[in-house]
């Protein structure tokens, strides 16, 4: 029962994780495809038709990873936790079903006319379908984080009949930290493309320097990521006070706060002791936690002592936090540089590129960071105060789970190195040899199907 | 009796149909592949390449309404297929993303993906025969059950490859045209063999089937469907001969009478399993879902079901037609 347990958590758990990925990079991506489309039918620049070209090939490419893995994960949560569905099946089924019903559908679907459909359809159409695609992802992410965030912070739910069922669907939805989780995690999304459009670009304009096409991306991928990263920064902040109010047990894990005080220092270093409940060669900042999270130098940060057994794995949670932070803060400061240094200059120079390009999946490690904080924070609960992840496992074998384990692994490994390979493939050589489309430019009205 | 779980057993029959006849083309044109030259190979890519994300979302709304509106049921089929399902997920992924990576590849990469594309057609098509051939059988286990399950898997992978040939049929022209004819014939008697093994098997496997089947004079209502299967099938083989032999009929013919063939052996199935969701073990009423979630989600899907349907047809319709190499370029 244990090894299962250990088992089907650290399965999930890579399966959640390498599918995160993906959604991540796919939600803002449609929303800047939107924006490519809408400019290129204004100036029928060809620039902006190749860009949007390149780029709606690595959406597709993102997006099919997203849907192959997403479609493991509706799996899994009936073979790797049923319990999870017996207890709560009736609140988190049907939020599931709704992702499925208004997003995934609206979003596989239009894709094809997407991808497809730009000399079929009429313009008005493809914009449609493109804006439609868009809307679906972020709908998608509306859901998924709705449950989500239910599972954090549950409220409007009742016990009857030996489950709980949901007494008013709007107070499930529309939970105390879904706002913050959502705005947190679409502005993650948002940052995350942009640095992937801002490297991706910077890429190819050290390969060829006088792409137009390249330079007008890597303009928007940095403005983008130059506008979204202080909001993010105030959104962060504002997710982290609610989380102190709802679950206070995963903000010491944060901040590795052992004991309950007053004025607790903010700890800038250390290596928290699970067993001995202390922080080793710790570097602190005195008052700065309470400074922080309370607003007030002598204010009062509940500890890890208020909470008995139940807490968080500690030291992950705390490194975690700390390299989304850090992450953040030097994605914030690169992004406003970039629009500085381009302003100033008119061409923006190597070693800059270089560092975008370094940058590239700096907002998927962010992100990936943020999820073990707000995953492994809410530990041992699965659903919190209300069901214990224990209390959710099911019966498949050791063995099951770790013939299971090997096989997902390498699958991934694989599917990771080859995204990689046509990524890079897309963004160097791809580019320059993407043929110029003049039959789409002279032809924008619909061609029928023969 | 309520009548919520008895809406959401049709529903999930129509997602696993559609899923069937609408993933099932892409997964036989994956299959038939190796069957075909380079040039045709694009041809067959580009005549699913806008349709087969969609598709396969039919198998997520599958799954999606047996765990919402039978969760129990969810936990013990999928935890008793767990390493069919495993191998049959990982077929779904290689053939995803082999389908996007081989229009990106060139060369000894581009021939890579392409047999990765076709192995997991393949496999997803085999363990999804074989999940069934399990779930039918009550997942009892034995050498017998295990022969019934391999002879499943193989009758799902005829079926696909028949829906794919016809799919081709009425998608192509010239000599891929030609060698769909031929791949269609050979669907056509791999699936006549299968319905006639997995009927004939089927009751002898399962003693709840047997009375469903053998109960006079119920009986003379329901061989309706096997009947009406068998002229659907003979349809089927004339008008592929027909188009062969130059005819002006549709050339969408053999596909539809091969989604009449696939929709009576699941009205056949269905009316096998009925009233369980479990073969005797979970009826439907037993397994629903509280009547809470079935009421929230019967009213999202009443409303959304009927959009998903239209625009699946408008994008259809959109890239109906011929399909022409280079759709990706």
């Amino acid at each position: 029962m244990e090894e299962a347990l250990v088992l089907a958590r650290a399965q999930f758990g890579l399966n959640i994780a390498f599918h995160i990925l993906f959604p991540t990079l796919t939600i803002a991506l449609a929303w800047f495809l939107l924006g490519f489309r809408i400019q290129y039918q204004r100036t029928r620049d060809p620039a902006l038709l190749l860009t949007y070209k390149l780029w709606t090939k690595v959406f597709a490419l993102t997006f099919a990873m997203g849907v192959v893995t997403g479609i493991v994960m509706s799996f899994q949560f009936g073979t790797n936790w049923p319990g999870f569905m017996k207890h709560v099946g009736a609140i988190a089924g049907p939020l599931l079903g709704y992702e499925v019903l208004t997003a995934f559908f609206l979003e596989a679907t239009f894709l094809g006319v997407m991808l497809f459909g730009m000399n079929r359809v009429p313009d008005w159409l493809h914009i449609t379908a493109t804006a439609l695609v868009a809307l679906g992802t972020s709908l998608s992410a509306f859901w998924i984080l709705a449950l989500n965030s239910w599972m954090q912070t549950p409220t409007g739910h009742i016990f009857a009949d030996g489950q709980w069922i949901a007494g008013s669907w709007i107070d499930v939805i529309f939970n105390p930290s879904f706002p913050y989780r959502f705005f947190h995690m679409m502005l993650a999304s948002g940052l995350t493309a942009s640095f992937v459009i801002a490297g991706l670009s910077s890429w190819r304009l050290l390969k060829a320097p006088k792409d137009t096409s390249a330079r007008k991306t890597l303009r928007a991928g940095i403005v983008v990521a130059a506008i979204l990263a202080p909001i993010q920064a105030f959104v962060g902040d504002q997710h982290g006070l609610n989380t102190l109010k709802h679950q206070p047990a995963k903000v010491a894990a944060m901040e590795a706060l052992w004991h309950t005080e007053k004025g607790a220092p903010l700890v800038l270093f250390a290596i928290p002791n699970q067993k001995t409940r202390t922080n080793d060669y710790a570097i602190e900042l005195p008052y700065g936690a309470a400074l922080i999270l309370t607003h007030d130098k002598h204010g009062e940060l509940k500890g890890l002592n208020e909470f008995g057994d139940d807490i968080p794995p500690v030291a992950p949670v705390f490194f975690a936090f700390r390299a989304m932070v850090g992450l953040g803060v030097l994605m914030l400061a690169l992004a406003w540089f970039g629009v500085w240094m381009s302003r100033r200059e008119r061409v923006v120079p190597r070693w800059l590129l270089w560092t975008f390009a370094g940058f590239t999946f700096s907002g998927w490690i962010a992100t990936l960071c943020g999820w073990i904080v707000t995953e492994m924070g809410r530990q041992p609960w699965l659903v919190q105060g209300i069901l214990r992840t224990s209390q959710a496992v099911g019966e498949i074998t050791g063995a099951q789970l770790g013939a299971s384990i090997t096989l997902y692994v390498l699958t991934y490994i694989g599917m990771f190195i080859a995204y990689m390979i046509v990524l890079t493939h897309l963004a160097g050589e791809g580019a320059g040899n993407l043929p110029p489309d003049p039959v789409a430019a002279a032809m924008p009205v619909a061609r029928a199907a023969e | 009796m309520d009548i919520l779980p008895l809406v959401f057993f049709f529903i999930m029959g129509l997602a696993v149909l559609v899923y069937v006849v609408l993933d099932g083309f892409d997964l036989g044109v994956g299959m038939l592949m190796p069957a075909a030259t380079e040039k045709e190979q694009s041809v067959m890519v580009s005549s699913i390449g806008p349709f087969w994300d969609a598709n396969e979302t039919w198998l997520v709304l599958g799954v999606g309404v047996l765990l919402i509106a039978f969760p129990v049921a969810h936990g013990v089929v999928l935890q008793s297929l767990y390493l069919l399902a495993v191998a049959m997920l990982i077929g779904i992924m290689l053939r995803g993303v082999a389908f996007e990576f081989r229009m990106k590849a060139q060369g000894w990469h581009r021939e890579l993906w392409n047999w990765l594309f076709w192995a997991g057609s393949f496999i997803a098509s085999f363990f999804q025969g074989a999940m069934l051939g399990r779930y039918i059988t009550g997942f009892e286990s034995g050498f017998f059950y295990l022969a019934f399950a391999v002879l499943c898997g193989a009758s799902v992978c005829g079926g696909y490859v028949l829906l794919g040939a016809t799919w081709l049929i009425g998608k192509t022209e010239g000599p891929l045209q030609k060698k769909s004819f031929a791949w269609a014939r050979w669907g056509l008697l791999w699936v006549a063999f299968a319905i006639a093994l997995v009927s004939a098997a089927t009751p002898l496997v399962s003693e709840t089937v047997r009375d469903k089947w053998f109960d006079f004079p119920r009986t003379l209502f329901v061989m309706v469907l096997p009947i009406g299967c068998g002229l659907a099938w003979l349809w089927t083989w004339r008008e592929v001969g027909r188009l062969e032999g130059g005819s002006k009929a549709s050339h969408w013919r053999p596909f539809m009478g091969t989604v009449v063939v696939f929709v009576l052996a699941m009205m056949g199935l269905a009316y096998s399993l009925f009233p369980y969701v479990v073969i005797d073990r979970l009826t439907l009423w037993e397994a629903a879902a509280h009547p809470t979630a079935l009421r929230f989600t019967f009213i999202g899907t009443a409303i959304v079901l009927p959009f998903i349907i239209g625009y699946t047809i408008v994008s259809y319709r959109i890239f109906g037609g011929k399909a022409k190499a280079g759709l990706y370029d």
